[in-house]
């Protein structure tokens, strides 16, 4: 009699948005092993003709519920780019706290409610919230501290409304930054105590290697986020306006969104990505922790990237506490954006919690927007996703089915997916 | 007394109203406390369809998507519509102003054919629906509030006047002695204004109020040198539903 394994995982859950798992062993031999987007596509480039320049950001926010605020900014980027727009010292520094309370609140998410129960051998953070009170307590606190971040800086935890095409419409004042500095110089114990109940509990993720690239933004001076030139760990680097030269997206049939490769058959974007481009430049706090899971570059280990972004949590602290120190040290000055609106074409490019994030414009001289294309980092994580479950199904096929269905479950959400901000933003 | 079960669902969306009450933070452990969630996708792999009460995020954007929600309209003794994709079509609804083809072919090229939709629209055009949370996204606290309430068995409250009553509560200049333009006077409140608040105008998320007096609103927009088209993109942002299902 063959022995056969079929497993079908039709929404995988604890991720965002829709995706499936189908896997078939037949006596030991991997028949199907694929990774399918069946989220409902939402046209968003489409939508975008025709609307006017203080308006695109405001629509493409809503990509991402979760990453709104990177969103918002890499589309203020591409709006001003595209206009000649320079923005103020201040209104840089500001929206790089803004990015790392995204980042923070995104991972934090991610790994305290997500990923955690996996490696509690729970179904979900619910039953957490009694056996484990103290540690799901720091995971909340973290979580709220981002969310507070959000809201002083963005106007909003979610769909921010302060950051717009120029600068901002309001900003946070002198006492309310010396709160937040000293809430987040308070809350790094917290931070270390979350990266020290992963680190015990680390063995839980597969000793899983596939070699691959990584793409994230790279700059000589500080850990690329709001800023950069496109990086790769084969070597290269490209101005962000050159994306296609490396997101060369293309579709599958098992997908509404589409995949995307660069020399390899794929590439992997993300915290992992950013810690084997970066490493150099992350905050020392945050380095001591990468000593700490022994996360060097090049790790190789997808599982791996729910590390790197404890590691990065850590990082988004500590730095946006040196930022607040240099806004501090000039005052906060009342300034208003000054926008003269101009048609041109162009790109712009920030770290999201997920990845790197492209939005390329195209507006006419009364500033309606009349091209758009977003690439998305879940859709060129895809492949990778792809590569990583073709690398590690055959070396599990003996495993009891369940176990395989965990271990393949654990890999995609490693990737900490976006699944709809993926499916909907995609190039002629 | 048996605590009621609950389970979150979502359709096209972002996902951020959900997000919202995760981000109740210690709230939200209470909230855990009166009731059992037992489905809840994006944050459980527990999944049950014996229920009582359905939130749906998020709008109907495919044909194949109507049997799940009409499944979850089943099960459900009370369905409750989260977030403006659920309650107005939200800002997918703005695809329905263009020709859907061409919508498809503009973003999928010559695989346009594979990728399915039809003209966006919210939940209660495809089922009946029990109550409404309004927003883009959410406000956690009124989620809390509906929730309360539903455990109550009362009628949540929510607001069906302007939003510019909370605007003048919160002591905001009007946006239109600043020289910008909004959608307030015609807008339900139950956001306290949050965006005018924020250095921003409102951009109508939370639909229009029962009897909103639209022309003159648009005669106001006209006056203050919106083209035609910007002020039916202005409408169209979040309240092109009720456009067409007037």
């Amino acid at each position: 009699m063959s022995n056969e394994k079929i497993i079908k995982v039709n929404h995988v859950t604890r991720v965002e948005g829709h995706g499936n798992i189908h896997i078939t062993i037949k006596d030991g031999r991997v028949e199907q092993c694929q990774w399918q987007v069946v989220e409902a596509p939402r046209f968003f480039e489409a939508m975008l003709r025709g609307r006017r320049w203080n308006e695109v950001a405001h629509i493409t926010s809503r990509i991402c519920g979760i990453c709104s605020i990177g969103h918002t900014l890499t589309s203020l980027k591409a709006t001003e780019a595209a206009m000649g727009i320079t923005i103020s010292e201040q209104t840089e520094k500001v929206r790089k706290i803004l990015l790392h309370a995204e980042n923070m609140q995104s991972h934090i998410l991610h790994v305290g409610y997500l990923v955690l129960p996996d490696l509690l051998g729970v179904p979900s953070v619910v039953p957490l919230a009694s056996t484990h009170r103290e540690q799901v307590l720091v995971v909340v606190r973290l979580h709220r501290l981002a969310n507070e971040m959000s809201d002083l800086l963005g106007g909003r935890t979610t769909h921010p409304q302060r950051p717009v095409v120029g600068g901002f419409a309001k900003w946070p004042t002198v006492e309310e930054l010396e709160t937040l500095r000293q809430r987040l110089e308070e809350s790094i114990p917290d931070g270390e105590a979350l990266a020290y109940l992963v680190k015990d509990l680390v063995g839980k993720f597969p000793q899983f290697s596939r070699e691959t690239e990584y793409i994230a933004l790279t700059h000589p001076d500080e850990y690329a986020l709001y800023d950069g030139d496109i990086g790769s760990t084969d070597g290269g680097a490209w101005p962000v306006d050159q994306y296609k030269e490396v997101t060369n997206e293309y579709l599958v049939p098992q997908s509404t969104a589409k995949f995307s490769k660069h020399k390899r058959d794929s590439y992997m974007v993300g915290a992992l990505a950013r810690l084997n481009l970066n490493y150099d430049h992350l905050s020392p706090k945050a380095k001591e922790v990468a000593e700490a899971f022994e996360l060097r570059p090049i790790n190789y280990n997808s599982f791996m990237n729910n590390t790197a972004q404890i590691v990065e949590v850590v990082h988004n602290m500590e730095d946006s506490i040196r930022l607040i120190d240099a806004l501090l040290k000039n005052g906060i000055k009342d300034e208003k954006p000054s926008v003269t609106i101009k048609a041109g074409r162009a790109t712009g490019s920030a770290e999201v919690p997920r990845g790197i994030l492209f939005h390329e414009y195209e507006y006419n001289k009364d500033g309606e927007c009349v091209w758009a294309n977003c690439v998305i980092p879940t859709n060129q994580n895809h492949s990778n996703i792809q590569k990583d479950l073709e690398a590690l199904v055959p070396q599990i096929t003996d495993r009891r089915q369940e176990e395989i269905e965990l271990t393949a479950e654990m890999l995609v959400r490693a990737y900490d997916p976006c699944i709809s901000c993926s499916t909907h933003c995609i190039f002629l | 007394m048996k605590k009621p079960r609950v389970a979150f669902f979502d359709f096209a969306s972002c996902e951020g109203c959900q997000l919202q009450i995760v981000n109740l933070e210690e709230d939200l452990l209470q909230v855990l406390e009166a009731v059992d969630v037992v489905s809840f996708r994006e944050a459980m792999k527990e999944h049950s369809d014996d229920y009582d009460i359905a939130f749906v995020e998020g709008s109907i954007t495919r044909r194949s998507d109507e049997p799940r929600l009409k499944e979850i309209r089943k099960n459900a003794k009370v369905l409750v519509s989260l977030g403006s994709c659920a309650t107005l079509g939200g800002i997918n609804y703005m695809k329905n102003f263009q020709d859907l083809d061409y919508v498809r072919k503009f973003v999928y090229g010559e695989k346009a054919f594979a990728y399915e939709t039809y003209p966006t629209r919210p939940l209660k055009a495809v089922v009946p629906v029990d109550f409404e949370i309004h927003g883009c996204p959410i406000n956690r606290k009124e989620f809390a509030m509906v929730v309360k309430a539903l455990l109550l068995g009362k009628k949540p409250e929510i607001p069906n006047y302007p939003v510019c009553v909370e605007c003048k509560m919160a002591g905001n200049i009007c946006v239109f002695e600043l020289g910008m333009t909004c959608m307030g006077p015609v807008i339900r409140a139950g956001c306290g204004a949050c965006c005018v608040t924020e250095g921003a105008v409102c951009w109508g998320c939370r639909g229009l109020v029962d009897d909103p007096n639209a022309d003159s609103h648009r005669e106001i927009l006209a006056k203050h040198g919106l083209s035609v088209q910007d002020i039916l993109n202005r409408f169209r942002l979040y309240t092109g539903f009720s456009e067409v299902a007037k």
